[in-house]
């Protein structure tokens, strides 16, 4: 198979499997009795029933995925939760050492490979050396090995709108980008502490950007330091008070919590703001359908949105009261 | 010849600044080269291994200031092995030796260690300032030492190098009576800082300006500083975990109103929520702004601050900006002379749709006139758009373009980034640095051997696709100092072709081309006073065993300079002096 047929059926069939696992959030949403037969069982958002439909679905899918990973990854997937399947298909290179990912399907982006292609013929002279990865960490030359790139397709290398363009096939290209070590080094401890750990359950802080409407900046905290739903949202709810105070007049007392400190916490539970999350898939959804453990492992991002605005994630009324009372849990 | 008593002719001298001027007038005449090197206080060596501290000595016996540069620039992008070279310990055991009155030591890419450290604070008693850059190889112990025992320190300006810190109590090694600091710079010590130790020091420095610290001062700490320096003109913000209450926000905001004169801000290396917007009653003061480590703070609330600063003429940002904020920069930063946009997402995590582009770099060129010196990541450029820059900005002197992907053609175009850096060095005419990225032919290197006559330093990454390239540039560039290449085809048929060349040219860099040992053995024969070094890292290091049969192999990494004292004697197993 050509690099190019082998990415044509990545892209179908990577796709196939994204509106399937996409379907079996949806049915989440919906609520516990809402499961249609999407060969997916009980769906009543525990742990191992998840893991074992979706592991489930992984066997199904790997058959059609072609390309070095899969070997590997059957193994992979059924030992993983629903968090590492999605990572595993969509993200291999995050943030895995993996050299080798033809089937991220982001990276099919474009006829940008056309435009490499040329590049490549004009200037044959690289085509041999220059697009080598070196072979050990110190790298003598800095070039990427040649069988590599052909298996990579050439589009990898020359995406232009695709930001996953794989950062393995940069990273293997010693001194480059030509970027001071210092301050890689510095960016690179700022930005460890706001990206997730590869993913071992309870290996170290996980920590995730808060961001807020309406706030100047964003924060991070570390989702592996608390142990509930509560927690979060108490710890949030401190972070963010200093800009629910112009509105906690506003709210008014909506009821129940007479504490001075939950003026944040009434917004939550109230109509102006809900607490969402942007899951693995790029998705935002609302906090609160997983259990605690699940939600860790699929939250990338959190972000405090305006009610309003949160409409379009909340299916009916009925689960965001069940949601709301986990959170409260 | 002399209508002047020496001494007159000396004063005259005085005068003269620039290294470049002074070396002009030791040419006039053997009296002439006499009075100026006997009256010469500052001496720049740009290359520390093309000359001797010994020969240094001899000449300018008066020395004061001396500035001193090891590694290649390349050793910047780990492209140099650690172990290569550029010890600072032999200059400094020397000018010991001699009783040189030396006050000032400024270091870039040298390794320094502690015990030289000690010895250049117990030697030189009235030594007052010590710059280092992108050093390494000593630790906060050599710190304690200078602390110690320069009693007249006034500067100690400690930038990006790579330092050990012992976490020790070097802070608290300033005696009290070391009142005549006027530049401390400590950003890139990694460990904890004795906070009460320096607050002390500041309050006793009433001649300090510029004050950088590290990460590990908080925001309290920070606010208790610039209250007792409301004199500052040069801050570095360290970073903050905690987040701060009301009142320590109101606190430090206050304490900043008080800093009139501040005019460069720098730091926030990690996120710094309300510490940014503290600033904005002084803002509109600042001329040289640095958030280039900066990653937490979103681009808008960047681009809110940058609104402010009317008065910015140097600024170091990330690219998250984004061309939005590049637009907002054109339109506000009307005095802006300098710009780097540095890339923050170095792993590609991101869908980084917000990165800026060359609509960024055209929308800067038209709304800053006064912008001399540029360095711009991004991931795409066009042709188009470099053109217009050209038009726009024909004052460069500096123009350092990184596009992120190797190769990469215009992509609107698909065609090479040629015509674009022709422009540039066309409209240029002052051009003395210049970096090119992208899809580049040898056509590039056409223009700029034809265009870019001040031209002292390039770097080639990438490019090129024959030997006529590298000729174009070797034979066009009457000026080049510096030129650094790597991966590209060039040869030795280019590396041979104008040996003499090199006496005119500091250095040469090219690695991951098509030399072979033989065509650099070929040019050490021909240019003895050249060091022609081969830096292998291989597990045979041993080049010259392999001499008869590997003529024809390519060399990794080719550094040649001219030097007037020979093969250097403390270079590691892996690099080979032909």
């Amino acid at each position: 198979m050509s690099p190019e047929e082998e990415l044509q059926s990545n892209v179908s069939v990577a796709s196939s499997t994204r509106n399937i696992v996409g379907v079996l959030k949806e049915h989440n949403y919906l609520g516990l009795s809402d499961c249609s037969s999407v060969g997916s069982s009980n769906l009543s958002g525990l742990a191992d029933d998840d893991k074992a439909t979706i592991s489930l679905k992984a066997t199904e899918l790997t058959l059609g995925l072609p390309g070095s990973q899969s070997p590997a990854r059957d193994t992979e997937l059924n030992s993983l939760g629903p968090a590492k399947l999605d990572e595993k298909l969509f993200f291999p290179l995050l943030p895995s050492k993996d050299e080798i990912c033809p089937s991220s399907q982001k990276n099919i982006a474009s006829g940008n490979k056309r435009g490499f292609a040329d590049t490549m013929d004009k200037v044959p002279v690289y085509t041999e050396k220059n697009w080598m990865f070196p072979e050990a960490v110190v790298a003598t030359q800095s070039v990427i090995k040649k069988e590599v790139a052909q298996n990579i397709p050439k589009g990898k290398l020359s995406t232009t709108n695709n930001s996953s363009s794989p950062p393995a096939a940069k990273a293997q290209i010693v001194g480059w980008p030509p970027v001071r070590s210092y301050r890689k080094n510095t960016l690179a401890t700022t930005c460890k502490n706001s990206d997730e750990v590869d993913g071992k359950p309870g290996s170290g802080p996980l920590f995730v950007k808060v961001s807020m409407d309406g706030a100047p900046y964003l924060r991070k905290v570390d989702l592996r330091s608390y142990t509930n739903y509560g927690e979060l949202s108490a710890a949030l709810e401190k972070m963010f008070t200093t800009f629910t105070l112009g509105q906690c007049g506003t709210s008014g007392a909506t009821g129940k919590d007479v504490r001075n400190e939950t003026k944040l916490k009434d917004l939550l539970n109230g109509k102006d703001y809900v607490l969402t999350y942007e899951d693995k898939d790029g998705d935002w959804m609302l906090v609160g359908d997983f259990s605690w453990e699940i939600f860790i492992g699929v939250c990338k991002k959190l972000k405090i949105m305006k009610g309003c605005d949160a409409i379009g994630l909340a299916a009916a009324p009925a689960p965001r009261a069940m949601e709301k009372s986990k959170m409260r849990a | 010849m002399n209508y002047f008593p020496d001494e007159v002719i000396e004063h005259i001298f005085d005068f003269i600044a620039s290294h470049k001027d002074r070396n002009s007038i030791s040419l006039v005449s053997k009296s002439w080269h006499k009075i100026e090197r006997c009256s010469r206080k500052r001496v720049f060596i740009g290359n520390c291994y093309a000359i001797n501290p010994e020969r240094l000595i001899e000449r300018f016996p008066s020395l004061r200031s001396l500035t001193l540069k090891g590694k290649p620039h390349f050793a910047d992008f780990n492209l140099v092995p650690h172990e290569w070279g550029g010890f600072v310990h032999p200059w400094i055991v020397a000018l010991a030796k001699a009783r040189v009155g030396l006050e000032e030591l400024r270091l870039k890419r040298m390794v320094v260690s502690d015990e030289s450290l000690e010895l250049l604070s117990r030697s030189f008693s009235s030594f007052k300032s010590l710059v280092l850059v992108s050093c390494e190889g000593f630790t906060t112990d050599g710190l304690a030492s200078v602390a110690a025992n320069c009693r007249h320190l006034r500067e100690l300006d400690l930038q990006e190098n790579e330092i050990d810190d012992h976490r020790g109590q070097w802070l608290n090694c300033f005696p009290e009576s070391s009142t005549a600091l006027t530049s401390l710079n400590f950003s890139c010590l990694k460990g904890e800082t004795n906070l009460a130790a320096l607050e002390r020091l500041v309050a006793r420095s009433p001649n300090l300006e510029s004050l950088k610290v590290n990460r590990a001062v908080p925001l309290d700490a920070l606010t208790r500083l610039m209250s007792c320096a409301p004199q500052l003109v040069d801050l570095g913000v360290g970073s903050y975990e905690n987040e701060p209450d009301q009142e320590s926000f109101m606190k430090l905001m206050a304490a900043i109103k008080k800093c009139t004169e501040l005019r460069s801000l720098s730091g926030f290396s990690e996120v710094a929520p309300l510490c940014l917007t503290a600033f904005y009653p002084i803002c509109q003061n600042l001329t040289s702004l640095n958030l280039s480590y900066a990653a937490e703070i979103q681009g808008n609330h960047l681009i809110r601050f940058i609104q402010f600063c009317k008065r910015l003429q140097r600024l170091w940002i990330l690219d998250s900006i984004g061309d939005k904020g590049l637009e907002v920069v054109a339109s506000t930063c009307k005095e802006l002379q300098e710009l780097r946009v540095f890339p923050s997402d170095l792993h590609d995590e991101e869908d980084n749709d917000t990165a800026v582009t060359e609509i960024g770099l055209v929308a800067i060129s038209a709304g800053c006139p006064k912008l001399h010196s540029i360095l711009y990541f991004c991931k795409q450029m066009t042709n188009a758009a470099l053109i217009t820059v050209a038009k726009n900005c024909p004052n460069f002197i500096r123009f350092r373009l990184c596009i992120l992907e190797p190769n990469k053609p215009d992509h609107t175009t698909s065609q090479s980034l040629d015509e674009g850096f022709g422009a540039i060095v066309q409209a240029c005419k002052g051009l003395r640095r210049l970096s090119v990225s992208g899809l580049l032919t040898d056509k590039v290197f056409l223009y700029i051997g034809m265009y870019a006559e001040q031209l002292e330093m390039l770097s080639i990454a990438f490019a090129g696709d024959t030997d006529k390239g590298m000729l174009y540039v070797l034979n066009g560039c009457k000026k080049m100092r510096k030129l650094e290449i790597r991966d590209s085809p060039f040869g030795n048929a280019a590396l041979l072709a104008d040996v003499d060349k090199y006496r005119t040219m500091r250095s040469l860099w090219m690695s991951s081309c098509e030399v072979t040992l033989g065509g650099c053995k070929r040019l050490a024969r021909n240019a003895p006073w050249l060091n022609v070094e081969i830096i292998n890292e291989n597990e045979n290091n041993d080049v010259m065993e392999r001499n008869e049969e590997d003529e024809r192999e390519k060399v990794d990494r080719l550094y040649l300079y001219r030097t007037v004292v020979g093969a250097r004697k403390d270079a590691p197993p892996c690099v080979t002096i032909l």
